[in-house]
């Protein structure tokens, strides 16, 4: 057992710290996930890195992907995370485009793939429903076959909701019921591809806490669909919607990103004053940053496990629930700790004082302070989303303890 | 980045798993806890025999080549069953304090008896009022014509009452809690003046209260240089904290998979209890904490040999985390066995007072949450 890195991959650290800190446009950096954000800054680096083809490294080389060891791609998260750039979103590149090109066809391969590699097309998911969160399975939007003139095709119906960034999307997945007299739920659903032009798509914004527009409704009424957009066989849909879950979640852990929030919140409590000492020297705030750091390091370690297992051959399985039961919750504590380290100035709402100046500088309190509570209040839906936290101790407690 | 294991060290982990499953069984354990020894001689030259003994130690004084992973290796497996033979005392901390600030004479003295298993350590480095502090001291040492005459108190040194040998930890110059005037002394049990108190511990193991009583030692008792002991001390015994966190990990596996598999067996309201929800997302939050601990394990383990700082602050970041799980775990796993997990007879609660004692041996988590926001 070894954990040191190679002079390889020391090499490969430096080539990629420099095409970062050559290409990476500055005005972007650390930008993160402030919601003030246009929807060409979040494509931006996207973009630059899909001309280098460094835009999809844990794909397959066939389809687009660098080749790239689990190390090399874990030393390029965290020179991103050094800089904090935006990385391109995960709906084309880890979601879709795994199931493209494992599960598609060649045309849909040809069609879709090169757009999720450019950053050019933006994908969006359509899994969740009103009346179906964790139970997704129960989910009720129909796509039925017909025949006509122009070809088969799909008539779908049905309402999906917090459908993320839906707003800017040109094509969405879609997971619809095509066999609603199947013999268990999960066996009657399809993969579809629709493209969110289509007539008879409509997307209604959500306000969420934070006062940003982040996620939708998205309503499909009677929308045709060519039945060349299905993904894999009929009524196969839930197959894909798992494989494209535990993909999700193995890098959703956002060990490198949290790891520079860490480093960011000591900078934070070593500004901050309590009783006239830095905030950071009191014991009860340093403690909180320890456990954080040491849970943090913890996970990180457990990643690396992880990927070298899949290096050995073994995909990513259930234990990837723990990365996102346990990344999640170091996200989500990282903004409390955050939030409760800039003391007053959490509370200004900084969204309307923008309005007012009409710029994103705040005149109001330090610099770091902004956003501090509105990234704690986003950040909940990181235990929610990608299979509530609760939906990964089952799958754990299935698929590796046997209950 | 290399997570696998040496082809030796997989040899290792088959031999002694398969050892402590045949000759370590639940009965013969409890026999030997409750003999008038309180150990097992016999399992401890089998250990000898098998080379376990000899792993981490360096070929040029007849051991194997092996290091800190070997020992976490052995560890692990001992955690697993319980094992209470003091592999810990003697070969990670006398090992150690050899290896480390020996002299070739006291390293030719002592190793390949340690390695052969007819020499026995205990660590005598607590003390009544120094909790976790190896430099709180009120044990002297003091200079006397050519040797050091020693006096003073030390506290549940574990393994003392099987051990030929103590390792002891003296002040030979300035006041306590000072870091500069730690000295470490090798004293054989049998010298005058040492008395020892010995009593059975909570965790199957026996330990000893040490009187020195103006004890007399040669001057050739000392590791390394007089007064400047400290940084080894520590040294040590961040070494045995990693190897007992590989053994906690060990114990917490296995109190996991028999919490996992009572469940499927205990019926209550006519199914199993492990269908409860309830009860499988507690087994899956032990399930976490154990990962994540065997992953601090790995991470404090290969830092062992790193600068003071980064080692200090990766091995205090084991300790707290493992220490946090194996309170997790050896409660969760008490409650999830209902009333038989408070019986004597069943074996989970015997992993649970092992890990109640584990996490507070050479420093609980608040001391090594305090080591390591010292060390930000």
């Amino acid at each position: 057992m070894n954990l040191d890195f190679t002079p390889e991959e020391q090499a490969f650290r430096d080539e990629v710290r420099a095409f970062i800190a050559e290409n990476h446009p500055k005005h972007l950096e650390g930008m993160g996930n402030r919601e003030d954000m246009s929807s060409e800054d979040m494509t931006a680096w996207h973009k630059i890195l899909g001309k280098k083809g460094w835009s999809a490294p844990a794909w397959p080389v066939e389809y687009g992907g660098t080749g790239w060891t689990p190390t090399q791609r874990y030393i390029w998260s965290e020179e991103n995370a050094r800089v904090g750039t935006f990385m391109p979103l995960p709906f084309g590149v880890s979601m879709v485009g795994p199931v493209i090109y494992t599960f598609g066809n060649d045309e849909q391969k040809a069609k879709h793939l090169p757009g999720i590699l450019s950053g050019d097309v933006w994908w969006c998911q359509g899994y969740s429903e009103p009346g179906a969160g964790s139970d997704l399975a129960s989910l009720k939007t129909t796509a039925v076959r017909a025949t006509d003139s122009e070809g088969d095709h799909y008539i779908i119906n049905g309402q999906k909701t917090w459908t993320t960034l839906a707003q800017h999307a040109d094509w969405g997945f879609f997971l619809c019921r095509t066999d609603p007299d199947a013999a268990k739920p999960q066996e009657g659903i399809s993969f579809i591809l629709i493209d969110m032009k289509s007539p008879g798509v409509e997307v209604k914004p959500i306000k969420l806490l934070d006062g940003g527009y982040e996620v939708n409704e998205t309503w499909l009424t009677d929308v045709r669909v060519p039945v060349e957009n299905l993904v894999g066989a009929e009524n196969q849909g839930w197959t894909y919607a798992k494989f494209l879950l535990a993909h999700e979640r193995s890098g959703i852990a956002g060990v490198a990103r949290s790891k520079r929030g860490v480093e960011k919140l000591r900078e934070i409590a070593a500004n901050e004053t309590i009783d006239g000492d830095p905030l950071i020297d009191d014991f009860d705030f340093a403690r909180k940053v320890s456990q954080l750091e040491i849970d943090l390091t913890a996970l990180e370690i457990t990643e690396l496990r992880t990927l070298a297992n899949e290096q050995a051959g073994k995909g990513p399985g259930p234990e990837s629930s723990i990365l996102k039961i346990k990344g999640t919750e170091i996200q989500q504590r990282l903004t409390e700790l955050t939030l409760e380290a800039v003391g007053n100035y959490g509370t200004p709402y900084y969204g309307s004082i923008a309005k007012d100046t009409g710029s994103n500088e705040y005149p109001i309190g330090p610099d770091y302070a902004a956003h501090s509570a509105s990234t704690y209040f986003n950040m909940r839906k990181t235990s929610i989303y990608g299979g509530s936290n609760e939906i990964q101790r089952n799958i754990i407690s299935k698929m590796i303890l046997g209950l | 980045m290399d997570f696998n294991f040496t082809e030796e060290q997989d040899m290792v982990r088959d031999g002694l798993s398969r050892m402590v499953r045949e000759q370590y069984d639940w009965e013969t354990r409890r026999k030997a806890i409750e003999s008038e020894a309180g150990w097992s001689p016999e399992i401890w030259s089998q250990l000898a025999e098998l080379g376990i003994l000899g792993m981490p130690f360096s070929e040029d004084v007849g051991g194997f080549g092996g290091g800190a992973m070997d020992a976490m290796v052995v560890m692990e497996e001992f955690g697993k069953g319980l094992v209470i033979e003091p592999f810990v005392p003697t070969v990670v901390c006398a090992g150690g304090f050899l290896k480390h600030g020996g002299s070739d004479a006291q390293k030719q003295e002592h190793i390949s008896a340690i390695i052969g298993g007819e020499r026995v350590f205990a660590f005598a480095y607590a003390e009544p009022k120094g909790r976790y502090n190896y430099a709180d001291l009120q044990t002297t040492a003091k200079k006397d014509g050519g040797g050091y005459t020693l006096n003073g108190h030390k506290a549940v040194v574990i393994g003392a009452p099987w051990a030929s040998h103590l390792i002891v930890t003296a002040r030979t110059s300035g006041e306590r809690r000072d870091q500069d005037g730690v000295s470490v002394f090798i004293v054989e049990k049998a010298t005058d003046g040492v008395v020892t108190r010995d009593y059975e511990t909570v965790d199957g193991r026996r330990a000893s209260e040490v009187y020195f009583e103006n004890v007399s030692i040669p001057s050739d008792a000392l590791i390394g240089e007089e007064g400047a002991a400290l940084p080894l001390i520590e040294q040590v015994a961040d070494e045995a904290i990693a190897a007992q966190c590989a053994e906690a990990c060990g114990a917490m596996k296995v109190a996991h998979s028999m919490t996992v598999e009572y469940s499927r067996q205990r019926k209550q309201f006519g199914v199993p209890i492990g269908s409860f929800q309830v009860l499988q997302h507690r087994m899956v939050d032990m399930y976490t904490a154990y990962e994540t601990s065997l992953s601090l394990t790995y991470l404090a383990t290969l830092k062992l040999d790193a600068p003071e700082r980064e080692r200090k602050r990766h091995v205090s970041a084991a300790k707290v985390g493992v220490g946090q799980a194996a309170r997790l775990i050896g409660q969760e796993a008490v409650q999830i066995h209902g009333g038989n997990g408070v019986t004597d007879e069943y074996a989970i609660g015997h992993y649970f007072k092992r890990l109640t004692i584990f996490e507070s041996e050479f420093g609980n988590v608040d001391h090594h949450m305090k080591r390591h926001i010292s060390l930000a």
